[in-house]
């Protein structure tokens, strides 16, 4: 089988060398450039799998590149980013970047979300169930069960929890939730979003105040995850 | 509204007060004169010019002694009601006077320049003393987990006898170092960020128990000997704040509690809300605060005399420069019983669907 190719587009040497050994080693090939122009060419010559986009370039914004890559590329692209630069995240994700990492990062979250980035999203129609043995989520028979028990959820709760779980792993923006649960009216009411998240962890999650599924990324957004 | 200190009078003030005082000196001599003599007189206005001198600008007082010099020729030195002198002594007199009246508002002037440099000096002098203070424990702050992570890498490097046991012990060392660095760092950068003036905080509804909680989560991630227990006032609304500076907040003041006591203190979060704002109160009841430093503990760079645990003197003033940017107060109460209060108080906007 064919290792998955990855682009990482950095203009920082060092970092490049640390993602090409970690990226190597976790079965993926690698190939990097140092600056946008060069990122650019090199996806339009041999499309990667995924490509790894740094927010800061020296010759043109992360931004720009990544709103270039789009205009053609289809593949999950995630950004690094300094950390705690929330708007400049969220624009992005806005952008059709799939995820964000803030610099410095753990390799074991790099390498899950580009897992999560790789994987499909699972369509609505697909008869799946995601989840762990004490919390179950079929998407076919849109049914919810804690601990075996099937979970009494409003309609707006199931729906927010299969949009997350559908993709499962990834930050979803809360503008982008908002959207797609309430409607595009409903953008600023990021209230609704607060209150049914503490309503669906305060039924799925065992110790809602230490969530273990819906996790928060201040400023940005939520990200479902599976054990 | 700022409260301007009684010298500090704005000039047209200053001005009129002067012009006022040598009016009514000159009127009440003037009732006066059948008792005293218009030499007396020209004393008594000196006076006066020398006491306006103390506290006001110098034009003002250059007014005073022109108008008081006038007022003594044309009222008092006799032939009255002219500006006319007839003796020769009355006119010496006259124009030591107006020198001495002159002389007297340079001189107090030129004395308070010279305080008010010394003060400055002073200050200055202060600061540059803080900002050493600060440069030296930046330093050490910054170099020491770089010193660990030099040392722990040559040693992995030089191969030598390391047991697997040794290279776990130096990779846990590398990683902790780096985590320190990233910290240090991160206060830097918000530092710069409160300093350049360009921090503005983005609001938006923000559930306030869970932010508390993750904070608590992720310092629990360092494995704090103290307790830390959260109280939630029930029915806590959605506040809109910008929840990652509120994040920073608490996190500093948690940072704070949970270097500054032991495993033999406890750490108490409490969030209450009133109709329009929102309290926040990290309690702890450690070591506490010398009364006679509360005022200064939010400066940039301060840090406590009498310490022995290391740091920059940057994360109580990140605190009270994040609480603040957001519109809020922060507050330390030191209890009788001992230990340290801060209280965080926010206007907040309340959501008005209920969480329940």
């Amino acid at each position: 089988m064919n290792k998955p190719g990855i682009l990482v587009i950095d203009d920082e040497a060092q970092m490049r060398k640390l993602l090409e050994i970690t990226l190597q080693t976790n079965g993926y090939a690698v190939t990097t450039a140092g600056t946008a122009k060069d990122g650019l060419i090199m996806a339009a010559n041999h499309p990667p799998e995924l490509v790894l986009l740094d927010l800061g370039l020296p010759d043109k914004s992360g931004h720009e590149v990544l709103k270039a890559l789009r205009q053609w590329y289809t593949n999950p692209v995630i950004i690094l980013s300094v950390q705690h630069d929330e708007e400049s995240i969220v624009m992005a994700l806005d952008n059709g970047a799939n995820d964000y990492l803030g610099k410095p990062f753990r390799t074991g979250e790099l390498l899950a979300r580009m897992r999560s980035a790789l994987r499909t999203a699972i369509t609505e129609d697909g008869d799946t169930t995601i989840g762990s043995p004490d919390l179950e989520i079929d998407l076919t028979a849109r049914t919810v069960k804690k601990n075996k028990e099937l979970l009494k959820l409003t309609l707006t709760e199931y729906s927010l929890l299969a949009l997350l779980a559908r993709n499962e792993g990834k930050v979803l923006t809360h503008q982008y939730l908002l959207r797609a649960i309430w409607g595009p009216g409903f953008i600023s009411q990021s209230q609704y979003l607060r209150v049914f998240i503490a309503q669906l962890r305060k039924k799925i999650e065992t110790d809602p105040n230490r969530p273990e599924y819906i996790l928060t990324e201040s400023g940005v957004g939520y990200r479902f995850v599976v054990k | 509204m700022p409260r301007t200190a009684p010298h500090k009078l704005d000039l047209k003030k200053q001005y009129l007060y002067s012009v006022l005082s040598v009016l009514t000196v000159s009127l009440i001599c003037y009732g006066l004169t059948p008792y005293l003599g218009y030499r007396v007189v020209a004393l008594i206005l000196l006076v006066t010019v020398s006491i306006i001198a103390i506290s006001f600008e110098i034009f003002p007082v250059l007014l005073a002694a022109a108008l008081s010099a006038f007022i003594w020729d044309f009222f008092f030195i006799p032939p009255h009601f002219t500006i006319h002198v007839e003796s020769t002594e009355d006119a010496i007199l006259l124009i030591m006077y107006f020198i001495i009246a002159m002389v007297n508002a340079v001189l107090t002037y030129k004395i308070r320049q010279v305080e008010k440099l010394a003060r400055l000096r002073e200050e200055k002098a202060k600061a540059v003393k803080l900002y050493n203070t600060f440069l030296n424990s930046l330093s050490h702050e910054l170099k020491t987990p770089i010193a660990a992570i030099i040392g722990a890498t040559d040693n992995l490097q030089s191969g030598g006898n390391l047991t697997e046991e040794n290279k776990t012990q130096l990779v846990e060392e590398i990683a902790k170092a780096s985590f320190r660095l990233n910290q240090q760092v991160e206060n830097l950068l918000n530092m710069s960020r409160i300093e350049s003036g360009f921090l503005k905080p983005k609001k938006d509804w923000c559930d306030v128990e869970e932010t508390i909680h993750e904070v608590v989560r992720r310092l629990e991630e360092n494995k704090p000997l103290q307790k830390i227990t959260i109280n939630i006032h029930p029915g806590l609304p959605l506040c809109k704040l910008d929840k990652v500076m509120l994040e920073t907040v608490l996190y500093n003041l948690l940072m704070n509690a949970v270097r500054y006591t032991g495993a033999a203190h406890k750490i108490d979060i409490i969030a209450n809300s009133y109709t329009d704002t929102l309290e926040l109160t990290v309690e702890d009841n450690g070591p506490g605060f010398p009364p006679e430093e509360v005022n200064y503990i939010f400066q940039k760079f301060y840090r406590l005399k009498d310490t022995s645990v290391s740091g920059t003197g940057l994360g109580l003033s990140i605190v009270k420069g994040f609480t603040e940017a957001m519109g809020g107060t922060v507050e330390l109460e030191t209890p009788v019983g001992g230990g340290a209060r801060f209280i965080l108080r926010f206007p907040v906007e309340r959501s008005t669907i209920k969480m329940n």
